[in-house]
């Protein structure tokens, strides 16, 4: 065993200087390694950079999209509701930002260690940049469970809808028209009957909705359960039905958070592999100063870099 | 590597960019926050210079993370630069799809609109039960 690990680490010592083909001089200074890495990078930008767009272009293609500090506006244990009374836009997303930048920082603080052939120092940070990114996904997760079983958002259906004129609701129980306000450019969740969305219900005077699908003197329930208030819009006097948010949004959503997920889960998995390695002593004999952790360390800091553009584009824009 | 500071000055400025980082991720948030405020509404100018300000704050922050903690700083120049240019042609994706989008969303509205017109019957021609009729009679 012993025997065989030192001929895998002679083999690789060797490729670390020779994989060049050119001799001993090396393009732009960087081992082969770390800039393939560079490179693959690149390329991944470059199609999170295509997803990102078409996020954008559908955005801009669309009369009305959902306001993110409405659609983001929940946080685990129900602290939204015990100590931001009702809503808590952005918070819960900023703590996740916060692991993945700490994450990052502690990434650095591991490959700073390798530099000096520190091998607890590696194990030690990179424990560390492991449980961050556990963190996220584990936030992420409770994210999606809220957004799918809680506010019923899907790919194919986006109850966040959005008012594009300005208005008054009808009563639900009589069909009168309220002096509730219906305001142009407010976001609003097309709750289901009978189901529990974990929102305060403030001034709709506990109406029990019925669960049958229909036509009511104050809302409809469509075929999914989902009621869709009545409204009259100020300037035409004509009765409106609250719709549905634009569909791209639930896929674009889902879809583009969950390759970066899945590009943290991946990483997660490097870090494991490469923080065992290091602490079993792999990287200590090849003597080149934690090489490994450095490519992996580059890897981590492009997902926390992704994600200030994911986090751009869907929370913060 | 970083052979260019000592071992303690890097670490300290590991937690120093951390701090960065955060301080600019919360300037963020304030920031996209009060984008949203309703006195705000009536002023878009106002709107569109807050989340111009957002996009250069994650602009900034995307470029620490790639020249500090990357350590691309210090590579050498053409290692930077032939990653970072090709970058460059996401300029154009940007105001390409972006434009599309729009148009796609103008073409939509025309529909709308036409559709919308009242249909004039057209002179001269026979309308639907007439020509039903007339088949009938044969």
């Amino acid at each position: 065993m012993a025997e065989e690990t030192d001929i895998l680490i002679a083999d690789e010592h060797q490729a670390d200087t020779g994989s060049w083909d050119g001799g001993d001089q090396k393009p732009f200074k960087a081992s082969y390694g770390k800039l393939m890495m560079w490179y693959f990078l690149l390329s991944d930008a470059f199609t999170f950079a295509g997803f990102l767009i078409a996020y954008g272009a559908l955005r801009f293609s669309s009369p009305s999209w959902p306001v993110p500090d409405k659609v983001f506006a929940t946080a685990p244990f129900d602290i939204h509701n015990t100590i931001f009374g009702g809503e808590a836009p952005l918070i819960f997303v900023t703590f996740m930002s916060f692991l993945l930048i700490i994450s990052s920082g502690t990434m650095v603080r591991a490959v700073q260690e390798g530099a000096r052939e520190n091998k607890r120092g590696v194990v030690f940070w990179m424990l560390l940049t492991v449980l961050g990114g556990a963190g996220f996904l584990g936030c992420q997760a409770w994210e999606w469970t809220n957004l799918i079983a809680t506010e019923h958002m899907t790919v194919s259906t986006n109850p966040f809808g959005t008012y594009t004129e300005n208005g008054f609701y009808l009563d639900p129980e009589t069909g009168e028209v309220t002096d509730e306000v219906v305001k142009e450019g407010e976001t609003y969740l097309l709750h289901k009957a009978g189901v529990s969305h974990g929102e305060g219900h403030e001034g709709e005077e506990h109406f029990e909705y019925p669960t049958v699908a229909g036509d009511y003197a104050g809302f409809q329930i469509d075929d999914e359960g989902f009621i869709h208030r009545k409204y009259v819009v100020s300037e035409t006097n004509e009765v409106k039905l609250q719709d549905f948010g634009p569909t791209a949004f639930g896929a674009l959503f889902f879809g583009i958070t969950g390759f970066h997920g899945f590009h943290v889960f991946t990483g997660v998995i490097f870090l494991l592999i490469i923080l065992i390695n290091a602490g079993s002593g792999v990287y200590a004999a090849r003597q080149n100063g934690y090489e490994m952790v450095e490519k992996i360390g580059l890897y981590w800091h492009f997902v926390d870099l992704v994600w200030v553009f994911v986090f751009l584009v869907f929370y913060l824009l | 590597m970083a052979n260019h500071l000592s071992y303690e000055d890097s670490v300290k400025g590991v937690w120093k960019g951390l701090g960065l980082l955060a301080i600019v991720t919360l300037a963020e948030v304030f920031l996209s926050l009060g984008k949203a405020m309703e006195s705000l509404e009536e002023y878009t100018w106002v709107i569109y210079g807050l989340a111009f300000l957002i996009i250069v704050l994650s602009i900034y922050k995307a470029y620490f993370i790639i020249y500090e903690f990357m350590h691309m700083g210090y590579e050498v120049r053409g290692l930077a630069l032939s990653v970072l240019l090709p970058v460059l042609l996401l300029v154009w994706a940007l105001v390409a799809f972006f434009n599309e989008g729009s148009a796609w969303k103008n073409n939509r509205e025309e529909i709308n609109e036409r559709d919308n017109i009242e249909a004039e019957a057209p002179v001269g021609m026979l309308n639907e039960d007439e020509v039903t009729s007339d088949a009938l009679l044969g």
